[in-house]
């Protein structure tokens, strides 16, 4: 008997409206994703695939269909117990790192812990932890503009690691990247993925990036897709 | 703590518009607080109303008086200890613009009736003897280097021609609160002077001074003196010195409620800055507001950090504001010692400052906090890059 997969997605539906238009962007989704797994959702863009990993990140409502993280189905929380529920469960790291600008590298980590009930001993004691996990635990106390882009992006995973989430959803991780610290920063999702079990969710364009994912998931015209899309290119 | 540091530093981020919108607040709420003050120096001398005093006068305006034996029928009131005749002069010292009031008074019982006046016995001794002799107002001494002997002499307006008088005495104020800038001087000098210059306008007075021995039997006694001189050549209109003096004030009155809607609308006016500076930087941290809505943070907190970063802002302009108003305003006063002669700085000025600063921080932050609240995460991160 198959193992339940931590994020089960059915029917899932989502359009936006332009003007007085319709435009779908995602139909009839139905995947599944195991626990442990690292996955790559690749396709063109207006593909959907940023739109179903908002969806899955619990920061977009679909206009239909089932999505269930956990046993939780999270299309049924509220705004409220969404934020809760990301919180707990998801990770993010996007694409151009997002971090507080007046906040130090330790501070930038610190940010999700302040929704726990952790007090600030062990609050510091964790982000110093996130913080050489990625190598960083000599670069505390410096402020985002005191950082390159590579050492931003590994504070961001550290702020996305240091509450221990069920989620890693990452967006165009290596997109804001040179090649070096785009292959530190898949190196470091690998390891946390093979190391820690971390499921990880991430969308890309990098062909480099899908190729350190365990499994690609290609999306094209809102669809999941059996073809590579990129395949006539490489 | 964690909170308190991220909105601090929020604050100084842009630091020329964070500068330059606290220096808007700080000239502001400064303004607001010295226009403030300009209005309650107009009612300085509601300070000193007694409530055992009233006044008698015309009932048809202050600029018709009344018979000076009124005075003997007033006294005969049941309720009423002393009355004192005074009419003011209006006389120019040297130059109109050396303006001051000047009243003809019966001495004796004006200077009983008023103990807030701290006069030197011997210096009290000096003035009844000379029927020239004037008492002055500390603050009026200092203002134009008055001292004990001088002769002035003021031209007279509404009594014409130059009247001279001997400084005999120069009286002190009880409490800061007690202005000292007027002049009085004996009632008989006018009198016997008008009885061969102009015998119609003799033997009448402006107002009655009114000492009541019970301020709780006011009302009566002011309708009781009224009662008397009822279908008289002069009816009386007979109010307490509080009510007197606020009705001298609202001769004015367009000029102090101008004051007052000019001090508003300065308030408005850094509102207004005040709001858009907000608006600005919540409009361009909405990137960071979503991302922080993604990690967990609820709407709550992210409108309550915008909040506090205009209520920061108005606090720090509010804050520096107060702390100048003392000072500014002492260096107000001295540039229009001949206008004001009180320019009180009073605890409810500065209560009304803070508010002032409250009432900024809240507006200027209100719709930004609701704005920021509301961003759809999904939105806001498309504003990275």
């Amino acid at each position: 008997m198959p193992a339940t997969p931590l994020v089960s997605i059915r029917h899932l539906s989502k359009s936006y409206r332009r003007g007085a238009q319709t435009v779908p962007v995602l139909d009839d989704i139905n995947l599944d994703i195991a626990a442990g797994d690292f996955i790559a959702l690749m396709g063109p863009s207006g593909s959907g695939k940023s739109t179903l990993l908002n969806l899955i990140a619990g920061i977009d409502k679909p206009d239909s269909g089932e999505l269930i993280v956990d046993g939780i189905d999270i299309t049924a929380l509220g705004e409220s117990e969404l934020a809760d529920w990301r919180a707990r469960n998801v990770g993010f790291i996007f694409q151009f790192y997002n971090l507080m600008p007046v906040l130090d590298a330790m501070e930038n980590v610190e940010l999700p812990l302040l929704l726990t009930r952790l007090s600030r001993a062990e609050r510091r004691e964790r982000c110093e932890t996130a913080l050489a996990l990625v190598g960083l635990g000599d670069r505390a106390r410096h402020y985002p503009n005191e950082l390159s882009g590579g050492q931003q992006q590994r504070v961001a995973i550290a702020r996305a690691v240091v509450t221990d989430p069920t989620l890693l959803i990452c967006d165009e991780p290596t997109g804001d990247l040179d090649r070096q610290s785009a292959a530190d920063v898949l190196k470091m999702l690998t390891e946390l993925n093979a190391q820690l079990g971390k499921t990880i969710i991430m969308v890309t364009h990098d062909p480099r990036a899908g190729d350190a994912a365990r499994s690609t998931t290609f999306l094209d015209k809102g669809r999941l897709s059996n073809d590579n899309p990129f395949a006539a290119h490489h | 703590m964690f909170y308190l540091r991220l909105v601090l530093r929020n604050v100084f981020r842009a630091r020329l518009r964070s500068g330059l919108t606290i220096l808007g607040l700080v000239i502001a709420i400064l303004a607001f607080g010295l226009l403030q003050t300009v209005v309650r120096s107009w009612y300085a001398g509601v300070d000193m109303s007694s409530a055992a005093r009233l006044f008698t006068r015309n009932s048809i305006s202050l600029t018709f008086s009344m018979p000076l034996y009124y005075r003997e029928r007033i006294a005969a009131v049941p309720g009423v200890k002393t009355v004192g005749v005074s009419n003011w002069f209006g006389g120019i010292w040297r130059e109109p613009q050396n303006f001051f009031a000047q009243f003809a008074t019966d001495i004796p019982t004006v200077l009983h009736q008023y103990p807030e006046f701290i006069v030197d016995p011997v210096q009290y001794a000096d003035l009844l003897r000379d029927r020239q002799g004037a008492a002055i107002g500390r603050e009026l001494a200092n203002l134009y280097g008055f001292k004990l002997g001088d002769r002035i002499t003021l031209q007279g307006t509404i009594y014409p021609g130059n009247w001279d008088f001997n400084v005999r005495a120069i009286y002190d104020g009880r409490d800061d609160t007690v202005v000292t800038r007027q002049m009085y001087f004996h009632y008989d000098y006018l009198n016997e002077a008008l009885k061969k210059t102009a015998p119609v306008r003799a033997n009448q007075a402006g107002v009655f001074i009114v000492e009541i021995a019970d301020p709780a039997n006011g009302a009566e006694i002011a309708k009781a003196i009224d009662d008397g001189f009822a279908s008289s050549l002069a009816e009386t209109l007979t109010e307490t010195e509080k009510a007197f003096t606020l009705g001298f004030i609202a001769m004015v009155e367009t000029i102090v409620i101008a004051i007052r809607g000019v001090s508003y609308v300065v308030i408005l006016i850094i509102m207004a800055v005040a709001a858009n500076t907000m608006a600005m930087t919540a409009r361009e941290r909405i990137a960071e507001y979503a991302t922080l809505k993604a990690l967990g943070f609820g709407p709550g907190t992210v409108a309550t950090l915008v909040m506090a970063e205009a209520l920061l802002l108005a606090a720090l302009g509010a804050g520096i504001a107060m702390g100048l108003l003392g000072p500014v305003a002492h260096v107000f006063h001295a540039a229009t010692i001949k206008v004001f002669a009180k320019f009180p700085v009073v605890p409810e000025t500065y209560a009304m400052q803070a508010a002032c600063g409250l009432v900024v921080g809240v507006v200027a932050g209100a719709l930004p906090a609701w704005h920021s609240a509301r961003v759809k995460i999904v939105d806001g991160l498309r504003r990275i890059g």
